[in-house]
């Protein structure tokens, strides 16, 4: 089984939104943005920067014939700055010109002039001064006030995370030109075609029939294009509309690594409470998050990580505090996991810490609180089908654990400087759009006359391989061989009102949609079939393999001539069909309800090295048990929990997102900004998939898959902690990530680092 | 003007010398399979093979497109993902797409370039060393696990078949043709090379030296792609390694990737082709010179920092005018060279060191492969009886200029190693050096960093007198 774009992928064939066929005459935008962070426009002045010879026009909100205003969740973000910019990056005009390179030429000829207001930058801060995206969210379960009193400890700590920047490889782009009736296509690299659409259409003046919307695939997204793809995609389109030509823009790395939001920052402070037996008996956390100048999909990143507050652990008492913080930095985003792997890892950091207090084992203190079935979540939900001790057992006996730990302990044993450590990283994950009403989607089955098939859904090819899928459920559906069937572009006007593909759900509502169109057509068929074979009862009808069969036998119709009599009986061999999700609710006031169709569950064994002379470390290997229900596609699962694990590891450990003192991003290039590379990446990643675990609320009781890997990287924070403790028992541990070599090497030798900075630096 | 093959096509241009070779393929030339990921080598999207005739035979090697002046393409072969590929998938390819080494399909062209490069490199292959080819290529989809199955699984079936065929376990050009890994037009290049006209490309009036242009060109490509440049690496009298009398000399535009490979390099400083490998992507060490690291100057020069305690001699000419200063020397300020605009380095040049030296380089960054140092260090000494009689560190990252940590040095002429003396050269080397804060670590982080690197310099190569006691003695008053 392949995933079919990559034959493309190995021969450069596949194209993206740069590499589209050029346009007889195209022209080039580039934006021009703020280089304060908090201030007002006091002149803008764009004289020299129009005489650059080549140069069109120069787009400013003044030349907006709708609203300025992209916000989603929240109408709080304007397409260009008015009078006011929020943070370094924000998009004041736009310069088309006809070349890149003019147009970046020319914005280095715009004369603009501040005035610089106070600018916040940690979330903290922005709290106490009471700039909040929305009003303070809560989940609580029990009552943890009168926990506390049966608690043997109770222990507290801080816990920051830091930034992710997307980096997918290819970056942020689209093209817009107009075409007939003042309707304007745009090819745009965006997760979500139907916000482009809206939000040009808004910020356009027009209605969301005048746009259209087409997505072929993305270069990676990971959330990064969810909501930020839009931008882009608009500002061609107003450009385009304007001048009456195609417009392109792409952005170059710099640009789109300093305009665009990552994954937020958290500061969280924790309160745990357990009895001697290491039961945690209440949790109490408070989630600081670093939301950025606009709400964008903050909102709904700050519920999911209340959801995932306690990750894969009962805890009775529970109440959890957010607050989404608004700060002069670029709004952050949607990223893979969306906000529960930053609660997952205060979860873990609290754990680790009641650990250290209480002298039982950290993995011991994993183990007796893992969820049971019916076990109830902070939100009301309760777990069904829960495989969270199934995985953790299965990992441990699967990898010899006890053989992991003799062999660390030997070589702990033999070498001074240098030690190895492992840890263990359990997740659940539920799966479905935390807003209910995101979880629907539509398909459109078209069976042309020649037996071949065209397949529209709302899903986003991004390498996630939701094609691929999409493709085997087709071919199972109709018993038709692959080669039949191709999966079509995501455009607004074949799949309208879409969700975006996120969630990790594309593959689930998509699929559904898919298989109940084919269903609609497969019933028409069939029935056909039972007339043209003269058969009474179109139950008898099957197809298989192609062919036509009655009551079990082969008869001589094949699906192609199958198709042509259809066709000319005029049997319609089109069908949409619309799925959402059933019996998935949520009370945002009561913060209560059954918001997951289910969860996935897994577990991870990381091992480390930890080089304590010079502050390094390599990951070794990371041996997972994953619960994927059955698989669709057995390839792309695998790729996706390789991947994610990588990227999970990468957000802990080596990939860091610096800001200066005035908040200008500094590491705004692949040069400073270090993701991992083949040598990073552990040497050994082994994935095994839980067996006998159909998921009977996916389709061909599949599970979902794109985020859950993602936090098994979490587990690589705390291997490494434990091997700066083989090295040096007495560290005063902190939950600081990522644990960059930086940090190791600052947390090791903290008094020695504390006489430098009074002897040397000061 | 430009005369160059790319893939099969014979291209004349008129483009000025200091183009953009990616653009070219790209805006030029139409062939959207080579990737612009990030335009300063850091990704390997770009990458494409240039071949070119090196005693009648075609030598490829993989470079970053987006850093490469197209005059260097002048008479070369330049190769393409499209260039490689032929009727169908060959094996790499399919074992890329059954093993799940692609996902979103950007990177994945850069990919096959790399390994291609490396299958055509003429070396033994194992896993590892195609590691070292395709490490400058980043995915940020697969957790690379799918790539390594596939280079796997194409390593094993370009073993077994070409044991098969005579028990040679080299690729070339012919057998890959051969096992259809490259298509047949391939046979034919050198031929066609040896067609084009060896005319020499015309230069700007106010010169522009570009070398390898690894630096040069993430910095200003903007500045130099519509100039006629003046291509260093093009200049065959400043390629090369050799010994002259008691020296071994390096021509200034003498790539890493040529040190690296060096037989005179292996038989007398072995370590080097270990130490190089931290330095930069495959891609990158295939264009960077010894001299563009030099006059780069930047304070994290790997090279310089090795040259630095080796007390390299720079050569630098201008026109027929020599003359020879010491890389200590060198440099008088942050990005400021003892060198005018148009004098070159011709060579570097350093004693060949006696059998018994010990030499050590140090470097951390974020990430160990393909990244800038947060501190370098290098360690060259002499011992005599257990007392070391001549003994040079230098520190990069930690001062406006690649650092040789004279005082330090100094100390440690004539001493014999113990806790207290490695205290107290860390102290005075500490005292030398004045670190700022960056994206590659804060200014604290880079003087702890520097104390580690020198405890490592001596865990090296004395062991015994790196005690835990001294690693972690916070007590201590001096650092």
């Amino acid at each position: 089984m392949i995933n079919y774009d990559s034959i493309k992928h190995v021969r450069g064939e596949s194209q993206f939104v740069d590499d589209f066929i050029p346009f007889e005459k195209i022209l080039y935008g580039y934006v021009f943005y703020s280089s304060i962070a908090h201030g007002l426009i006091k002149c803008l002045d764009f004289t020299e920067a129009l005489n650059v010879p080549g140069v069109k026009y120069i787009f400013t909100y003044k030349d907006i014939p709708g609203q300025n205003q992209v916000g989603g969740i929240i109408q709080d973000e304007e397409l260009f700055a008015e009078n006011k910019v929020e943070f370094v990056g924000q998009p004041i005009a736009l310069i088309v010109a006809e070349n890149f390179l003019i147009a970046k030429k020319a914005s280095k000829k715009i004369k603009i002039e501040y005035e610089e207001l106070e600018a916040v930058f940690n979330p903290r801060e922005a709290y106490e001064k009471g700039l909040l995206i929305i009003p303070p969210r809560v989940f609580s379960l029990g009552n943890v006030e009168e926990a506390w009193s049966k608690c043997d400890y109770i222990i507290e700590d801080r816990v920051e995370s830091g930034g992710q920047e997307h980096l997918y490889l290819e970056t942020q782009g689209s093209i817009a030109f107009p075409i007939d009736n003042d309707c304007i296509k745009i090819y745009s690299s965006t997760q979500n075609p139907t916000h482009v659409q809206r939000i040009a259409a808004r910020v356009l003046g027009t209605t969301m029939n005048k746009i259209e919307v087409d997505v072929l695939r993305l270069g990676g997204g990971f959330g990064g294009k969810e909501d930020q793809a839009t931008h882009w995609a608009v500002m061609a389109a107003l450009a385009a509309k304007k001048l009456n030509s195609p417009v392109k823009i792409i952005l170059p790395r710099q640009e789109d690594m300093r305009l665009t939001g990552k994954r937020h920052p958290y500061s969280s402070d924790f309160k745990v409470g357990l009895d001697k037996n290491g039961k945690i008996i209440a949790y109490e956390v408070k989630f600081y998050q670093n939301a950025g100048a606009s709400a964008d999909l903050s909102p709904a990143i700050l519920e999911r990580t209340l959801f995932h507050t306690t990750n894969t652990y009962y805890i009775p008492n529970v109440r959890a505090t957010a607050f989404s913080c608004k700060t002069n930095l670029p709004s952050n985003t949607a990223f893979r996991g969306f906000g529960a792997p930053q609660a997952m890892f205060v979860m873990e950091a609290a754990l680790f810490k009641a650990a250290q207090v209480t002298g039982i084992d950290y993995h011991k203190l994993q183990k007796i609180n893992l969820l049971e079935e019916n076990d109830e979540f902070p939100y009301g939900q309760r777990a069904k089908n829960c495989r969270a001790k199934v995985c953790y057992d299965t990992l441990e006996n699967k990898f010899e654990l006890d053989k992991v730990k003799m062999q660390i302990s030997e070589f702990n044993q033999k070498n001074k400087f240098v030690k190895k450590a492992y840890s263990i990283m359990p997740i659940c994950f539920g799966i479905s759009f935390t807003s209910t009403f995101l979880n629907q989607a539509s398909a459109l089955v078209h069976i042309y006359t020649d037996g071949s098939v065209g397949i529209s859904t709302a899903a986003v090819e991004m390498g996630q391989g939701v094609n691929a899928k999409l493709l085997e459920i087709t071919s199972k559906m109709f018993s038709i061989s692959h080669s039949k069937i191709k999966i079509e572009s995501t455009n607004t006007t074949r799949a309208a009102n879409t969700s975006p593909t996120a969630a990790s759900k594309a593959a689930d509502l998509n699929g559904f949609a898919v298989m109940e169109a084919c269903e609609i057509i497969l019933n028409r068929l069939k029935k056909f079939a039972a007339q043209i074979l003269n058969c009474t009862d179109e139950k008898e009808i099957k197809i298989r393999d192609e062919f036509v069969y009655v009551n079990g036998e082969k008869s001589n119709l094949h699906w192609n001539e199958l198709i042509q009599k259809a066709y000319l009986n005029r049997i319609s061999l089109s069908a949409q069909a619309h799925h959402a999700t059933p019996d998935v609710y949520f009370n945002r006031e009561k913060s209560k309800g059954q918001p997951f169709a289910y969860h996935v569950y897994g577990t991870a064994l990381v091992e480390v090295t930890v080089d304590c002379l010079r502050g390094t470390y390599k990951i070794d290997s990371i041996k997972v048990v994953h619960d994927l229900g059955e698989s669709i596609h057995p390839v792309v699962d695998l790729g996706q929990v390789e991947g994610g694990i990588v990227q999970g590891i990468g957000w802990m450990t080596v990939e860091e997102v610096i800001y200066n003192e005035k908040g200008k991003l500094i590491t705004d290039a692949l040069s400073t900004y270090k993701v991992p590379d083949i040598y990073f990446a552990p040497d050994k990643i082994e994935v095994h998939f839980l067996e006998n675990s159909p998921n009977p609320f996916g389709p061909f009781q599949s599970k979902a898959v794109g985020e859950p890997p993602f936090m098994y990287g979490i587990g690589s924070y705390f291997a490494i902690l434990k091997a700066m403790l083989e090295f040096k028992p007495d560290l005063e541990i902190k939950f600081h990530s990522p644990m960059t070599n930086e940090r190791v090497l600052m947390f090791l030798y903290s008094t020695i680092r504390e006489k430098i900075h009074n002897q040397i630096i000061k | 003007m430009i005369s160059f093959i790319l893939n099969n096509e014979l291209i004349n241009t008129d483009l000025p010398s200091g183009y953009v070779l990616l653009d070219f393929i790209r805006k030029n030339a139409r062939l959207t399979g080579t990737k612009e990921g990030c335009r300063e080598g850091d990704c390997g999207a770009c990458t494409v093979l240039v071949g070119e005739l090196v005693n009648d035979e075609i030598k490829y090697k993989t470079v970053n497109s987006c850093l490469f002046p197209l005059g260097d393409a002048h008479l070369k072969h330049i190769v393409t993902i499209e260039g490689l590929n032929a009727d169908g998938l060959n094996f790499l390819q399919e074992k890329f797409v059954y093993q799940g080494g692609t996902q979103c399909g950007f990177c994945t062209p850069g990919f096959i370039v790399s390994a291609m490069g490396y299958f055509l490199a003429g070396k033994k292959i194992n896993l590892d060393s195609a590691i070292e080819f395709i490490g400058g290529n980043i995915c940020r989809c697969t957790g690379y696990s799918g790539i390594k199955r596939s280079l796997v699984d194409t390593i094993n079936f370009l073993n077994s078949s070409l044991s098969k065929n005579g028990g040679v376990n080299i690729c070339n050009v012919k057998n890959l043709v051969e096992l259809k890994f490259i298509p047949q037009y391939f046979l034919n290049i050198p031929e066609k090379l040896k067609q084009l006209k060896s005319t020499k490309l015309t230069v700007d009036e106010k010169l522009q030296f570009v070398s390898g242009g690894t630096d040069l060109y993430v910095q200003k490509w903007e500045e130099l792609f519509d100039k006629k440049i003046y291509l260093l690496s093009s200049q065959k009298e400043l390629i090369g390694i050799s010994v002259s009398n008691d020296e071994i000399v390096i021509g200034g535009a003498t790539t890493i990737s040529e040190i690296e490979e060096s037989e005179i390099i292996k038989e007398y400083l072995p370590e080097l082709e270990k130490f190089l490998k931290l330095f930069g992507s495959k891609q990158i060490r295939n264009r960077a010179t010894i001299a563009g690291n030099i006059v780069n100057a930047s304070p994290i020069a790997d090279v310089v920092n090795i040259l630095l305690v080796l007390n390299a001699k720079l050569n630098i000419a201008l026109d027929n005018h020599f003359r020879t200063i010491s890389i200590r020397d060198f440099y008088k300020g942050y990005k400021q060279l003892d060198k005018s605009e148009n004098e070159i380095i011709k060579s570097v040049s350093f004693k060949i060191p006696a059998k018994n030296y010990l030499l050590n380089f140090e470097k951390i960054s974020r990430r160990t492969y393909l990244d800038i140092a947060s501190v370098n260090s290098s360690f060259f000494a002499y011992m005599d009886n257990g007392v070391l009689i001549d003994a040079n560190i230098s520190a990069g990252g930690v001062a406006p200029i690649p650092l040789y940590l004279k005082n330090a040095s100094t100390f440690l002429k004539g001493k014999r190693i113990n806790p207290q003396i490695i205290s107290e050269c860390i102290e005075i080397a500490l005292n030398e050096i004045s670190p700022i804060s960056d994206a590659r670590g804060s200014a604290e982080y880079k003087t702890l960093l520097l104390r580690q690197l020198i405890l490592a310099h001596f865990e090296k190569f004395f062991p015994d007198a790196v005690t835990l006691n001294l690693v972690l003695r916070e007590d201590l008053e001096v650092l």
